[in-house]
């Protein structure tokens, strides 16, 4: 190769480089409106986890002959960046997107990102768990998601390790052991006295299933003051909790102790939603299968998780976004999706299905979890979730919980640090 | 750095010809010389505008605002940057950052530049395999390192535990103190690091002329004595330039610090190891209503990369005389 075409293919390999930049920032000005009345070619859906759209979408192209692409992201951690990004560059957006109940308050903080549903759809007021209704709409009354589904709570156990500390092993009758929490208490203290060992995962566990229990205010009034440091809820499930310490295995959710306990029984019990079933199934592995089962939460009631459905503003069909979403959220629906993944019906219709009530899961000894966890949802308490509610949990209380369980701090001191880092991270 | 800058060949431009054709030619060639070079460059320094110069004045105006990622945001002027030295957990995060980098830049360069001499040596065999070897490491996924190392260092069933068990350690809570965690995080950048400057600090050693330790063989000087008066004078351009990339790295330590506390931002239940970068995550990225807050501290980590690496230079140019 001579030196000339050399020079001139750089060039033009420069020249190509300039271009594609040029052209990556010109490109993206694509804001053609649609004409009025216009049906829209295509809608998108995004999910985290699994939801159980797969077949509920096909029906709806084939209804509609609207093309509906279903985007799914696996985790909620990855999840919630993204979303972010849409709304801040104020594109890419799904036209229906699903929001879930930690990360839905500071969404909701920001109502203007969002299509109030009320003129889009009938009035579903009176088919949902009311309080489930009543949180998927902002303070100022604009419905922002129809509900999806709820995570509801429930203990799952180890029959072989309940056995070999002398506990009744058939699920009424643990079910039976612990009516409050200071049976579960005693109850595990007769299990760490037979086997030496943790017996519930950790007391960050047990404060998620008591905050729940309470049906009040949590980190915020409803006028959404920030009151963690006086709130009577979050007191009761500190003591609780913190009462729990003796009988903790010290392996907080999602931590590497907590993966590996599963396969080493380094717990006998942990604090179920029903969409957890699959995580603990994952991490037991198929050797203990038949091991494990699903009792009743001390107490009864409780929560964790669920969702949404929302329209962001920036979508370009609304109308059509929202009747997807209704759809999406009805009562068949809901069934449908719980048989495909498990997500547990919001719908009141939905919860009193047969086919939802008679399912049984085969790897929990055949539990009747739909009975079970249907059941539990009839319980749960509606609370006020501020609009930091998961920073001030996840930053606040459960780092100062874990530092005393660990012994990094007295119960002064981790209630201090709680106060101090409460206000820090409620603030907005 | 004369090795890299070789001028181009002189062009054998052609007696100036008559015909218009040709002189149009000529024109062209003219315009290629005088131009041409500033488009070769031009990727370089349009992609560096748009990905790097213009974000980084973008954080600067954002840091001057009350900035919420998705809602409302008003010009607050320089509150941030007050609020930000009267922030006890800033300075946490400042302190864990040094902490950390301490316990990895020094003892990974001395044995970077230990295991370069080694390698250097004319009568190691496999030479070549070696110096893959060594870099094996840092080709590794950084999140696949940090999750078997948070493994390794795991409380009940770690690798790590079990043999401090055989000399009689008591189980270690790695997470829970400040000490341990930042010994666990500073391994894996160490592991992760090493190979790396070795091969730099190696690629060094190479230009130094061997001569110089022919002679000081014959005045009589061990190799000992040779690798501190040779090798390391000599090295010493490639060592402040190792310095000044482990100390941009290290302030800018995020990943390991995160997984190894399960992916927790505030890393550790005391912010035991939150780094500057994880804080500036908590406040810019993870709570959405401080985004211009969050700005403010990545700004005070450039600030502070500039002013170390200044130091490091001044430092590293002293010894020198």
């Amino acid at each position: 190769m001579n030196l000339t075409t050399r020079r001139t293919r750089l060039a033009a390999a420069a020249l190509a480089a300039v271009v594609a930049v040029g052209g990556l920032a010109a490109c993206g000005n694509d804001d053609d409106t649609p004409a009025e009345g216009e049906k829209p070619a295509k809608l998108v859906v995004d999910t985290f986890g699994e939801f159980g759209y797969e077949e509920l979408v096909k029906q709806y192209e084939q209804q509609t002959g609207i093309k509906v692409e279903l985007r799914k992201t696996a985790q909620l951690g990855d999840y919630r960046p993204k979303l972010v990004r849409y709304l801040a560059t104020g594109r890419g957006a799904a036209d229906v997107t699903a929001l879930e109940e930690g990360i839905l308050n500071e969404f909701k903080a920001n109502p203007g990102n969002w299509v109030d549903l009320t003129p889009l759809v009938a009035d579903h007021s009176k088919e949902y768990l009311p309080w489930k209704w009543e949180l998927g709409k902002t303070p100022d009354g604009k419905l922002l998601g129809l509900p999806t589904d709820v995570g509801s709570l429930a203990v799952c156990y180890r029959k072989d390790l309940f056995q070999a500390a002398g506990l009744p092993t058939e699920r009424d009758q643990v079910s039976a052991l612990w009516p409050d929490w200071n049976s579960f208490h005693q109850t595990g203290q007769k299990y760490k006295q037979a086997t030496g060992k943790g017996f519930v995962d950790s007391i960050t566990a047990v404060s998620n299933g008591v905050l729940f229990q309470q049906g009040t205010d949590l980190f915020y009034d409803k006028e959404n003051n920030i009151i963690a440091d006086t709130s009577p809820a979050v007191k009761t499930a500190w003591e609780t909790a913190t009462s729990m310490a003796d009988i903790s295995a010290k392996a907080s959710t999602w931590s590497q102790e907590w993966f590996g306990g599963f396969k080493q029984g380094t717990f006998a019990a942990t604090f179920c939603p029903s969409w957890m079933l699959g995580i603990v199934q994952e991490n037991s592995g198929e050797e203990n299968k038949g091991k494990w089962d699903v009792a009743a939460v001390p107490a009864g009631g409780g929560n964790w998780g669920g969702s949404w459905l929302a329209v962001p503003e920036q979508s370009k069909f609304p109308k059509e976004a929202a009747k997807l979403a209704e759809f999406l959220t009805s009562a068949t629906s809901q069934v449908e999706a719980f048989k495909a993944k498990g997500p547990l019906p919001t719908n009141l219709e939905a919860l009193q299905n047969e086919a939802f009530l008679s399912y049984t899961n085969e790897y929990f000894s055949g539990a009747p979890t739909g009975k079970i966890f249907g059941e539990g949802v009839a319980k749960i308490e509606p609370v006020h979730l501020g609009p930091k509610h998961q920073a001030v949990k996840e930053n606040a209380l459960e780092p100062a919980l874990r530092s005393f369980e660990n012994g990094q701090a007295s119960k002064q001191k981790a209630w201090e640090q709680f106060v101090k880092d409460a206000a820090i991270q409620g603030a907005f | 750095m004369s090795l890299s800058a070789t001028t181009a060949p002189p062009s054998h431009v052609p007696p100036p010809p008559e015909d218009a054709p040709r002189r149009r030619g000529h024109l062209l060639n003219r315009l290629d010389l005088k131009y041409s070079p500033y488009l070769y460059i031009a990727p370089f320094f349009v992609l560096f505008g748009i990905f790097g110069l213009y974000p980084m004045l973008r954080t600067a105006w954002m840091s001057l605002h009350d900035w919420d990622m998705i809602g409302d945001r008003s010009f607050i002027g320089i509150d941030n940057y007050t609020e930000l030295i009267a922030d006890e957990y800033f300075w946490n995060a400042l302190i864990n950052t040094f902490g950390i980098f301490a316990l990895s830049t020094v003892p990974q360069i001395l044995l970077a530049l230990f295991l370069a001499n080694l390698l250097n040596r004319t009568l190691l065999r496999a030479k070549t395999f070696f110096r893959m070897a060594i870099f094996v490491p840092n080709v590794v996924s950084v999140a696949a390192v940090a999750i078997v190392f948070g493994m390794l260092f795991q409380r009940e069933f770690g690798v790590v535990n079990w043999l401090l068990s055989f000399v009689g350690v008591d189980q270690v809570d790695w997470d829970g103190q400040r000490w341990s965690s930042w010994t666990a995080i500073a391994t894996m950048v160490n592991w992760r690091w090493t190979g790396y400057n070795t091969l730099i600090l190696l690629a060094g050693m190479q230009a130094i002329p061997k001569d110089l330790y022919e002679a000081a063989s014959i005045d009589g000087a061990g190799p000992w004595r040779q690798f501190w008066q040779i090798t390391i004078p000599m090295v010493r351009p490639t060592l402040i330039f190792v310095v000044i990339l482990s100390t941009i790295g290290g302030m800018q330590l995020f990943t390991e610090p995160l997984l190894f506390g399960n992916g927790r931002i505030i890393g550790g239940d005391q912010r035991e190891f939150q780094t500057l970068a994880m804080y500036m995550y908590e406040k810019g990225i993870e709570n959405l209503n401080t985004a211009g807050y969050g700005a403010a501290v990545a700004w005070a980590i450039f600030m502070i990369i500039v002013l170390m690496s200044l130091l490091n230079f001044l430092l590293v140019r002293r010894s020198a005389k």
